[in-house]
């Protein structure tokens, strides 16, 4: 790989790092709290997680394992291309295995495997400002957060029970941090909620197109919003895993066929995999064993 | 009612670079009295009322108001945070157009349950029978409650938006043209629901008005206003039927009888 050098250490230059290693410490110090940077342009599309590349980019260093996930998959074509272009200006180990990745870049999903202390999960945001489908002005977005005045996040929640009998949000569900400010988690589904509470990992969440940049620190309190008379509660399946029989982890619906044929597999393609291979099968599990685990080595 | 009053307005003045907004106004507010603000366009009535429900900063002058402690506070000196508890909670604000003071993409029974959410309400089914209580006090039937307010009529918009501010059991609210903008008929309807409930609770209340006949309905006292300063002020029966100033003489004069 003799272009690699034709890249700085994972591809932004040493100000741009600088830039937003500031704002993910202020973001760090302000838990839930909305740090604006200056985002750059990025070999990517926004919202093909330019936020969370620019995070992972500035805190990567050469001893770091990564591991990108999209939808819990490490095999689609956005968590490839992240996990490639990493291999390429930062020539840093990756790894589909969640254990033993030092950041894991994450689309829209918590890995099931519980995270441990000193790992890093950055979180790739569409739309960092939880109020703003109900409050469209910045402006005031930004005063109602100054203020403490989070009454309308409410008026959301209700209206969802007014019209379908329950919180009907299922992502990207509001979550107020140590007690302050109130976060949108980006759009995990409310599964996963419950991870982020007092966890050993630290969690950065990065924007891209709407330039912020905010975390939560270990072993922070985060809670999801309720009402007294319907409280805060997850999803659950009636069915285990196709494949591996896993229960109580987020499932994904698989069209077979078009006569309706479909199943449920885990969405952590890499927990599915791991119980697999421990021989853990579910009812529609193919008979022949599955590629085990594999890490690609640093280049 | 105590012997203090519950706003003291004192020289009050809004310049808007060399124009004048308002100019000088002082005056006090009793609980429970609705005082009229009248005048034609541009003599500075709603300058007034915006410097006083504190969306804008007077150039000069104070208004002090009494507390639910019994302290007064002057209002340009509190904080933001302060101030914008007070509006949501001890204060209403009814707009001349309803779309101002209602989200109109979120249901009747959320708009009206939003206070109640803000001041730390959580329990969904105490804030909904709050919210259909308030609904039926404005002549809403309670099958409207899950509409949005962009299904309702001008009318029912109006008395949404009353029902919103009502919820918290403000002390003190301000009007901008209540009535504006309505027909006559669901106007008096208006009317007679905003006497009754002002009446009820006990409000005190500042309507600004170009309408003589809201300001005679609604109001014990009245101040007409013209370029920016009050021109005549005192009991409402009193400036319509015996106005002294030339201008009020030419206001009373001016109503089209039918």
């Amino acid at each position: 790989m003799t272009d690699i050098a034709t890249y700085n250490f994972a591809y932004l230059d040493e100000q741009t790092k600088r830039m937003i290693r500031r704002a993910i410490l202020k973001g760090i110090a302000i838990p839930g709290y909305q740090v604006p940077f200056a985002s750059r342009e990025m070999p990517m599309p926004y919202g093909w997680g330019t936020g969370g590349v620019q995070v992972t980019a500035s805190i990567i260093g050469p001893d770091d394992v990564l591991k990108v996930i999209d939808q819990g998959a490490d095999d689609t074509t956005n968590a490839v291309s992240i996990r490639a272009f990493f291999k390429k200006v930062a020539n840093v180990a990756v790894t589909t295995d969640t254990a033993s990745a030092t950041i894991i870049q994450t689309r829209h999903r918590i890995p099931e495997h519980p995270l441990t202390a000193g790992q890093v999960l950055v979180y790739q945001v569409p739309i960092p400002e939880p109020l703003r489908f109900l409050e469209p002005r910045e402006t005031e977005t930004r005063k109602m957060h100054a203020l403490e005045e989070y009454g309308l996040m409410h008026v959301k929640l209700y209206e969802d029970i007014a019209k379908h009998g329950r919180i009907a949000t299922t992502y990207a569900y509001p979550v107020k941090v140590e007690g302050r400010y109130v976060m949108d988690p980006s759009p995990t589904p409310k599964f996963d909620n419950p991870k982020m509470h007092r966890s050993p990992a630290l969690q950065l969440f990065g924007a891209g197109r709407e330039k912020r940049i905010y975390a939560v620190p270990p072993f922070t309190e985060v809670v999801s919003l309720d009402f007294e008379d319907h409280p805060f509660e997850v999803q659950t399946f009636d069915q285990p895993c196709a494949l591996c029989a896993a229960e109580n982890v987020y499932l994904d619906e698989v069209i077979l066929d078009d006569h309706g044929g479909h199943m449920f597999v885990c969405s952590d393609t890499d927990h599915c995999e791991k119980r697999r291979a421990d021989g853990h099968r579910g009812h529609l599990a193919p008979e022949t064993h599955p590629t085990s685990q594999k890490m690609e080595p640093a280049q | 009612m105590t012997d203090e009053p519950l706003l003291r307005v004192s020289a009050l003045s809004k310049f808007y670079g060399s124009r004048v907004g308002c100019d000088n106004v002082s005056f006090d507010l009793w609980p429970g009295e609705v005082l009229a603000v009248v005048g034609e366009s541009g003599s500075g009535k709603t300058t007034l009322l915006n410097c006083l429900s504190t969306r804008l900063l007077p150039s000069s002058g104070t208004a002090s108001y009494r507390m639910r402690d019994g302290q007064f506070r002057e209002l340009y000196r509190m904080s933001e945070a302060e101030r914008r508890f007070l509006m949501r909670t001890d204060w209403g604000f009814v707009h001349q157009n309803p779309a101002d003071g209602l989200r109109m993409t979120v249901s009747a029974g959320a708009n009206v349950g939003e206070r109640l959410m803000a001041v730390g309400d959580r329990h969904y089914g105490k804030i909904r029978a709050t919210a259909v209580d308030w609904l039926s006090r404005v002549e809403i039937e309670e099958d409207r409650i899950d509409d949005e307010p962009r299904a309702f009529s001008g009318g029912m918009r109006q008395r949404l938006q009353i029902a919103r501010n009502l919820v918290t059991g403000p002390r003190l609210v301000f009007m901008d043209e209540p009535t504006g903008g309505l027909d006559v008929s669901v106007q008096a309807r208006l009317l007679d629901l905003l006497r009754g409930l002002v009446t009820d609770l006990g409000l005190a209340a500042i309507v600004v008005t170009h309408d003589l006949a809201v300001a005679r309905l609604l109001s014990q006292r009245m101040m007409v206003m013209k370029d920016g300063r009050v021109v005549e002020s005192g009991l409402t029966d009193r400036v319509l039927d015996d106005p002294r100033a030339p201008y009020t003489q030419l206001l009373v004069s001016s109503i089209l009888q039918v």
